[in-house]
């Protein structure tokens, strides 16, 4: 991909486009070609907000306003995996950024062990909610953008920079129903950028089905002060009391501590252990099966 | 392919029969998706990999064919395996073996598993907006040898896995593949790694299960087993009704 746009391989595909504008007509073939393979090269540069990526738009309704955000969407059979519980805030030791690894699609598990945390680059790490397939690809995306621009421009994009691009490129799938919120920690800020075209700094950010949950735990314990342990072992609890509360969150808990010197990751732990601690702590006798006298 | 009286909006999305009583005027609109069943599983072992699937086509209440394997081989170390909606399986096997050749063309090599993987990846992203209605697996050997199992969404979300259950029985084969593979739920029993005879073994009786409890499961099963020697085929005959 990067490849092909360094040497300026462009190809006009056979398809229109999405995002496209509301004067071109959008009956296509439902069986044309999506893929990208490019012939010769174009002399149009790319402009920072292009979405590196075309989408075959289906053209089975008709409108007389064919804006591409107005429901033209087909019903799908199928449901997308969703539900989360992400967390990330900042200390005096740096940024600490948790999240849960359940992918839920309607009410079966899809997936018990997804990675909701990204790095980017050594001093910035992604975590990720909403469907998993949009956040999977806007991140490799983002990665591809960041690389690029740091091959161009000899210096790294700053934290804000890849909110503000992050945030152009999601902009024409405004209204669709993409459905992405990510939060960018980087080593001395957090930023939440999301699919409506939000895209706030701030100090804590919880985002996902359990987020109420985590905020409940957050808010009562988190200061600028905490030492590295305790603030790890802050966001790892609130993930924890998140998973048992929420349905769409849920088996085990992967962290990441950001600081000048890069992230590094904490091993992933289960939460089952944790359940069982916690329930010995609070002096509750319990057999296997898990009820308790 | 127009409207048809057992049309989508009687069945409901999955296949089911809706209840029989008046609620009110019904629109039909031409849906551009059905649901032809089938499942597919795949596991990895050390140096092998193996996807199986059932050879059933079904729609709604009729079967098409009892002999229509979900697995594709896309090169000598990878098989996909697609269930879901048979027109979109066969055009997305279609575009990968396309795009399998282009890229041997251009790169004079094959394309390795991980490789095909982040591009099926971006090829189900690309139709996000009208999205093939397919459920893939790809098992195969990485660059090591090792097996791998990626599975993937209908939009494109993947990940590596080391088993996974997709399609119709998904929901009833993923538990039993975590609780005898995964070793997922039970306490105090040992680790043994997975050998090739066992992990068939396993395979045959997990389909057989699925059979019994999924009407869109049946016929004949088709297993591919992926080696470093190639891929061997073996069929297994399953219940027919």
């Amino acid at each position: 991909m990067a490849l092909e746009d360094i040497c300026n391989f462009k190809d006009k595909p056979t398809h229109k486009t999405f995002p496209f504008y509301a004067s071109e007509d959008t009956s296509v073939s439902v069986f044309t070609e999506a893929f990208n393979f490019k012939w010769r090269g174009e002399m149009t540069s790319k402009k920072a907000s292009d979405v590196p990526l075309e989408f075959h738009v289906p053209s089975l309704f008709k409108r007389p306003s064919s804006r591409a955000s107005h429901s033209v969407s087909v019903r799908r059979p199928f449901p997308l995996s969703h539900g989360t519980t992400t967390l990330g805030f900042i200390f005096q030791g740096g940024v600490i950024a948790a999240a849960d690894t359940r992918a839920s699609a309607g009410g079966l598990v899809a997936c018990p062990a997804v990675h909701k945390i990204t790095p980017i680059h050594s001093h910035l790490v992604v975590t990720s909610s909403g469907s998993g397939a949009d956040c999977m690809l806007w991140e490799r995306i983002l990665t591809r953008e960041i690389r690029l621009y740091q091959l161009r421009h000899k210096r790294r994009l700053s934290i804000s920079g890849t909110a503000k691009l992050l945030s152009l490129m999601l902009h024409p799938f405004k209204g669709t129903d993409v459905c992405v919120a990510l939060t960018l920690c980087g080593w001395d800020k957090l930023i939440y950028v999301c699919s409506d075209g939000a895209r706030l700094q701030g100090d804590i950010f919880s985002v996902g089905s359990g987020s109420p949950y985590a905020y409940g735990v957050l808010d009562r314990s988190l200061s600028w002060s905490l030492n590295k342990e305790e603030a790890i072992l802050l966001a790892r609890e609130a993930v924890f009391r998140a998973t048992h509360r929420d349905a769409y969150s849920g088996n085990n808990v992967d962290l990441f501590h950001v600081t000048a010197e890069g992230w590094r990751q904490r091993q992933r732990e289960d939460l089952k252990e944790e359940y069982y601690r916690d329930m010995e702590k609070r002096g509750k006798k319990m057999d296997l099966t898990g009820l308790f006298s | 392919l127009g409207l048809k009286m057992l049309s989508a909006q009687n069945f409901g999305e999955s296949g089911k029969m809706k209840e029989y009583h008046y609620a009110g005027p019904t629109e039909h609109r031409f849906s551009p998706y059905a649901f032809n069943g089938g499942t597919v599983l795949a596991v990895a072992g050390e140096d092998f990999a193996i996807v199986a699937s059932d050879t059933r086509l079904s729609e709604g209440y009729s079967i098409h064919s009892r002999d229509s394997p979900k697995c594709y081989k896309l090169t000598d170390t990878t098989v996909l395996g697609c269930s879901g909606f048979h027109g979109d399986c066969l055009t997305l096997t279609k575009i990968i073996d396309a795009r399998l050749k282009m890229y041997k063309h251009s790169n004079n090599k094959t394309m390795t598993s991980g490789a095909i993987a982040a591009m099926l990846s971006t090829i189900l992203y690309s139709r996000r907006f009208f999205p093939y209605y397919v459920y893939n697996i790809i098992g195969g050997l990485d660059e090591q040898g090792k097996g791998a199992v990626y599975s993937f969404d209908p939009v494109g979300s993947y990940q590596r896995d080391t088993y996974k259950a997709g399609g119709s029985a998904s929901a009833m084969l993923q538990p039993l593949l975590d609780n005898q593979i995964g070793f997922k739920n039970m306490e105090g029993v040992e680790h043994v790694p997975l050998t090739k005879d066992k992990a068939v073994q396993l395979v045959k009786d997990v389909f057989v299960s699925a059979a019994e409890r999924d009407v869109y499961t049946g016929d004949a099963l088709r297993i591919c087993i992926v080696t470093k020697e190639g891929i061997e085929e073996q069929n297994i005959p399953l219940r027919k009704d």
